[in-house]
């Protein structure tokens, strides 16, 4: 039964890579420059932050001293968590947006979570292309650590997907469950040290860091781009069982109540 | 391939009291059930050839729809099951699931990547199906854009680019217009011919006769009756329209004496008569019988042949059990294939003139006299007698749906069913 689903959704191939097809290309339709502004909104995202922060501010993490460390800190941090904001959120409404989808149509209903994945991906690779350019022009690049972001977006990704699915069965039967998480998500993202270093934090809080599991991500991430060091691998420990937790939930919510997910839509 | 096997099928959707009930029921320990099942279908069970096509038909919230998006596969059933040999395409609730923000060229390639077909299949299949839809450019423009009609148009190209084995379309017809139903039926019938099985929602009787070899008739969520298209949609018109249905004309005393003369036998001789069809669909309430019948033309008692234009009388005797203080005679015509080509009762063709009662243990005959303008060919006829105020609601008594076939010669050839006698003249030059 597992197998079954990489099965159907490599038959489905064409449709999942249709839809990241079709998402690009209808965001920017009726608009001249067209793809470019996928390239320019990052753009301008890395330039406010590296220019206001870095030159105007001067704000400096106190651990390594080159002025643009803190616009790497803040882009690391946000870059990865808008990726698991982006999966987590638009999966939570996945089977609700596509109702007429679902109704009318036969198909493997987890093409559907796995399209979100798949153009998360993409805008995600086209953002921290131009930030890893950046990087590297600025004389950042952190040097072979940079590959050990791999296993850290795998994690993420495992994380997002799981939390993402068993949302998004929830909130067929519950609908308050998508406005909550977009409230959750706010206070999540401020728990996290993304826009201020953790250390910071009073003792008391710091104790309870472990349990947010992007809380390790994030610290991964901002330890290979800024300090261009390898992570603490343990600290993506809590994200991996959460990922794996809410996996088997969100397989499990998914299994038993498919069948009624097309009735209630 | 192609054939469809549905057993014991049964669909109910869970009700639930209330919002946390539903809550309460997947968190509490024990499972304990917190709703009820309402039950949309129930005990289905038929079916289908490969190259078949089957009409479904009912009044609305029969499930007609539910049970079609159970043969497709988009909803699960609750108890029983479907199976259905090779590639089914279908066009529920008048679309493939287009998303109005894609142009009409990107919903193609999704519908199509969603059957499953590569990427350069649907690419050569394009202009196949641009073809087909005649929608222009449009097909450039994101769906939003599109009047119903040509969503549809669309959406039946895209269905029916390939030819799928098994082709379930719910109503969607309807929408388009005469011009591209005509091509869609024309489709179907091709696609028909080389083995396609064709399962169609409609609401036209119309349709069902002309394009189906059977009509499964849903009632409250049942099958109703399974059987000939013609057979079946008369219980539909029925389960429409139940006592309020066409019934048609009469007349007693002149000339009445040519079936009078016979009606000494009180038995239902009906059945003897030449032109008698077995297949005929009776029923009513009772309280009176069409026992008999004759046709005169030309002088002619029951004539092989009407000629088209001939002044024709169709005789019909009734014997009533008990007293009406009115009653209603009425007749109609259709062609063999179900349409319904004419209709009449005393009422309009006596003009309202004379109230018609009835006495317990009597026998009266009725006559409706016409001219036959039709086209050569046979058709059948319909007696009917109600009772009940022809302004408000009519009960049937008795009817004797398509009982009677008639062949109808013509010698003036012309185009059509109905001779409606054109004139042509000239007009200077």
């Amino acid at each position: 039964m597992l197998l079954s689903i990489p099965k159907s959704l490599w038959a489905y191939r064409g449709f999942i890579l249709g839809n990241v097809k079709r998402e690009f290309q209808t965001k920017y339709r009726n608009s001249m420059l067209g793809a470019v502004w996928n390239v320019l909104n990052p753009l301008a995202m890395i330039v406010v932050y590296t220019m206001i922060f870095s030159k105007v501010m001067h704000a400096r993490l106190l651990t390594t001293g080159h002025s643009f460390s803190y616009s790497i800190y803040l882009c690391a941090g946000t870059l990865i968590w808008g990726l698991f904001a982006e999966i987590s959120g638009r999966m939570q409404s996945v089977f609700i947006d596509h109702a007429n989808l679902l109704k009318k149509i036969h198909f493997p209903r987890l093409c559907l979570p796995a399209s979100v994945v798949c153009s998360a991906m993409l805008n995600f690779s086209i953002v921290f292309s131009l930030f890893s350019l950046f990087l590297l022009l600025s004389g950042n690049f952190p040097g072979w650590p940079y590959l050990a972001l791999l296993p850290v977006l795998l994690a993420l990704l495992l994380f997002a997907s799981g939390l993402g699915v068993t949302l998004g069965v929830l909130n067929v039967f519950f609908r308050d469950v998508g406005p909550l998480f977009g409230i959750l998500l706010q206070f999540w993202f401020w728990a996290t040290p993304i826009v201020y270093p953790a250390n910071i934090l009073p003792i008391k809080l710091l104790t309870y860091l472990p349990y947010n599991p992007m809380a390790g991500v994030v610290a991964a991430c901002q330890t290979i781009l800024v300090r261009g060091a390898w992570p603490h691998w343990a600290d993506l420990l809590p994200v991996c069982l959460w990922g794996l937790l809410l996996s088997g939930l969100g397989w499990r919510l998914f299994r038993r109540h498919s069948a009624e997910i097309v009735d209630e839509l | 391939m192609g054939s469809i096997t549905v057993s014991s099928l049964g669909k109910a959707y869970k009700q639930y009291p209330s919002r946390w009930s539903r809550l309460l029921e997947w968190l509490l320990p024990g499972n304990q059930e917190r709703h009820r099942l309402h039950w949309v279908l129930r005990n289905i069970s038929f079916s289908v050839r490969a190259g078949e096509a089957v009409g479904i038909m009912g009044v609305n919230g029969a499930g007609k729809s539910t049970l079609l998006k159970m043969i497709s596969g988009t909803t699960i059933p609750t108890c029983g099951h479907v199976s259905v040999g090779g590639r089914v395409a279908a066009l529920l609730e008048l679309g493939m699931g287009f998303h109005p923000d894609f142009t009409g060229r990107q919903n193609v390639f999704m519908a199509g990547q969603l059957q499953g077909l590569p990427t350069r299949q649907i690419e050569s299949l394009m202009p196949e199906i641009e073809r087909f839809a005649e929608i222009g450019d449009y097909i450039d423009l994101p769906l939003r854009v599109y009047s119903s009609g040509m969503q549809v148009r669309l959406a039946f190209s895209v269905a029916t680019a390939i030819r799928p084995d098994i082709l379930i379309i719910d109503e969607a017809l309807s929408v388009g217009d005469a011009y591209f139903q005509n091509k869609c039926y024309q489709r179907l019938a091709e696609y028909k011919s080389a083995g396609t099985t064709f399962v169609l929602v409609t609401h036209s009787v119309e349709d069902v006769v002309k394009h189906c070899d059977r009509v499964i008739l849903l009632k409250d969520g049942r099958i109703h009756a399974d059987g000939s298209a013609r057979e079946v949609s008369n219980l539909y018109l029925d389960a429409l329209f139940g006592a309020t249905q066409a019934s048609p004309p009469g007349h007693d005393l002149p000339d009445a004496d040519v079936l009078v003369l016979e009606t000494i036998n009180q038995g239902d001789v009906f059945m003897q008569r030449p032109g008698y069809q077995k297949t005929e669909h009776r029923w009513g309430h009772g309280g009176a019988a069409i026992i008999d019948y004759k046709i005169v033309a030309d002088g002619g008692e029951y004539p092989g042949r009407i000629e088209s234009g001939v002044k024709t009388s169709f005789y019909f005797k009734v014997h009533f059990e008990r007293d009406f203080n009115e009653v209603i005679p009425g007749f109609l015509i259709k062609s063999l294939d179900g349409v319904f080509l004419y209709g009449t009762n005393s009422c309009i063709s006596s003009n309202r003139a004379e109230r018609l009662c009835a006495h317990a243990g009597e026998t009266c005959v009725y006559r409706f006299s016409l001219e036959i303008n039709l086209n050569q060919g046979h058709y059948l006829l319909s007696f009917g007698i109600s009772t009940g105020n022809p302004a408000a609601e009519l009960l049937p008594l008795d009817r004797r749906y398509d009982s009677v076939i008639i062949n109808v010669g013509c010698k003036q050839p012309f185009w059509g069913l109905i001779d409606l006698n054109a004139e042509f003249d000239c007009i200077g030059r």
